[in-house]
């Protein structure tokens, strides 16, 4: 499902004298279908930059990934969309485009991957009820709550049924509740078949959900289960 | 998709109709349109001029007779140089020119009221060839034998200095629709990449779920185009009265009037078929500037995405 050989990443330069530093350094792990991981480490360790790896938004400057069957050094720049339809990813921050309505938002993994239009309509009015926002197909981010911001994300993120979901921080914005709520979503998810890797300093949600982690520590793994 | 609340972006994912302003572009694009159509309007004219001026030259010789009444062999010196001509091969007509008409010729140089010239003036024969491709060498030769001091003009140096003129006019109106263009695919290029700097965190976020450049791009050349196509309507609109009264001006010496358009149908009517088709082409020429200008500038700019 995700294999990490040696990675390293850098941004800006990747070579010569005046290279940029490395972020992420060595990182070695695989992760199996179905499983469930947490990502720790202090800030700047290196945890977002690791995630962006997996979600195709960086590409290792060292090493080998394999994301989904597909070595991403020798995946074409063309097929990369299609992988990418295959991942999820639910930021802090929600990354909600603030245009369009809640409906159009989930929408949009479906519509980008040319799913005929009644079933785009079916399928998202069903998510957005079971993530509680009947009533907010057509209303725009910015006047929904913080928590109902980042439950649309949350369906955006998981529309499209992805193989691989990414999470980094996914509670920062949420009170207690709304994160216990969100953490009972994940794991339903991962349980009916989804690899979840959630990036967090939340140790008290940690300890709540106890799961196998990789811990990282000045962009290097130091400890994986 | 239309909501219940009416909102509907289906089609503008990226909020292009925000980022991509509706006014500026359309009006930069249409004033090109518009300069665009006066150099085409500039071709139009010097084509029609130049082949105006060409059929009026082709063909044609003007002979001088210095001293027309003094006798030569066979009758006066006009009336020998008037035979040899009718009979010479290649020629079609024979005008000897009347005194009135050559004092008409010469009014704008010599002044006068219409009254007889006082002056000694050579006769003048019009002479139309049957082609333009007839040698006049042995006629003029023969002429000179028979009448010495005979003058004959062959026009085609003429025809040759106004097909020069008519082409540098006409390369000058192409450099100047070249240009046009050019500033076209400036203009919808630096617009296309403000709109890419407005909408680069919603650019990312579609990229990220799977959104290919060939999505994105279409995105905005569909913007694009649609602006282009609008501003090349404008443009074209607003340039129609001024080459209606261009051409209306230039009819008469086009010989497509015998005067001067003075309404607005009349100078219509005078604008040749071929510019009207350049001018409709117009709008679809600035649509297809803007669609290749904005697939190209965002597809370049997408590269830098993994």
């Amino acid at each position: 499902m995700v294999r990490f050989e040696s990675v390293g990443l850098r941004y800006g330069r990747t070579g010569g004298r005046d290279a940029a530093p490395e972020v992420l350094r060595n990182i070695s792990f695989a992760l199996p279908e179905g499983a469930f991981r947490w990502l720790l480490g202090p800030s700047g360790a290196g945890k977002t930059s690791l995630l962006r790896l997996m979600y195709l938004a960086a590409l290792p400057t060292s090493g080998r990934l394999t994301l989904l069957g597909n070595d991403i050094g020798r995946t074409p720049r063309r097929a990369l969309p299609r992988l990418r339809r295959r991942i999820g990813v639910v930021f802090q921050d929600f990354r909600l485009l603030p245009h369009l309505t809640a409906f159009e938002n989930v929408a949009l993994p479906l519509r980008l991957a040319g799913r005929p239009e009644a079933q785009v309509r079916a399928d998202v009015t069903e998510l957005l009820h079971w993530v509680g926002l009947a009533g907010k197909l057509s209303t725009l981010p910015d006047e929904l709550s913080g928590g109902e911001q980042q439950r649309v994300a949350i369906a955006r993120a998981v529309i499209a049924r992805p193989n691989l979901l990414l999470a980094d921080e996914p509670t920062g914005n949420l009170d207690a509740a709304q994160a216990d709520r969100l953490m009972m979503l994940l794991n339903e998810l991962n349980r009916l078949g989804t690899t979840v890797i959630v990036a967090t300093h939340n140790e008290s949600l940690v300890a709540r959900y106890p799961n196998s982690e990789l811990r990282l520590d000045r962009g290097r793994l130091v400890h994986e289960p | 998709m239309k909501l219940a609340s009416g909102r509907t972006t289906r089609g503008d994912e990226l909020g292009l109709k925000r980022a991509l302003s509706g006014l500026m572009l359309p009006a930069l694009v249409g004033a090109m349109a518009f300069l665009a159509a006066l150099s085409l309007a500039g071709w139009e004219g010097s084509s029609s001029l130049a082949r105006s001026w060409r059929d009026g030259a082709r063909a044609a010789l003007t002979v001088q007779v210095p001293r027309p009444n003094e006798a030569a062999l066979g009758g006066n010196r006009l009336n020998v140089a008037v035979s040899l001509l009718s009979v010479a091969p290649g020629v079609a007509s024979v005008h000897p020119l009347t005194e009135a008409e050559v004092a008409k010729l010469l009014r704008p140089w010599i002044g006068g009221d219409g009254g007889p010239v006082t002056i000694p003036l050579p006769a003048v024969i019009a002479v139309r060839l049957t082609g333009d491709d007839i040698d006049t060498e042995p006629l003029r030769r023969q002429l000179a034998d028979a009448v010495p001091g005979i003058a004959m003009e062959d026009h085609g140096q003429w025809v040759r200095r106004l097909s020069d003129l008519a082409w540098s006019l006409q390369a000058c109106s192409l450099l100047a629709v070249a240009l046009v263009s050019a500033v076209a695919v400036a203009v919808i290029a630096v617009a296309t990449r403000a709109g890419l700097m407005a909408r680069r965190e919603a650019i990312e976020i579609l990229h990220g779920l799977g959104a290919t450049d060939s999505f994105i791009a279409g995105r905005f050349a569909r913007r694009a185009t649609v602006l282009a196509l609008a501003g090349g309507l404008v443009g074209t609109v607003l340039v129609l009265p001024v080459v209606s009264v261009l051409s209306g001006l230039i009819a008469p010496f086009t010989g497509t009037a015998t005067t001067e358009a003075t309404t607005v149908g009349s100078a219509l009517a005078t604008v040749p078929v071929s510019l009207w088709a350049d001018m409709a082409a117009l709008p679809a020429g600035a649509a297809l500037i803007g669609f290749l200008t904005a697939q190209g500038t965002v597809r370049r700019w997408l590269r830098r995405l993994p």
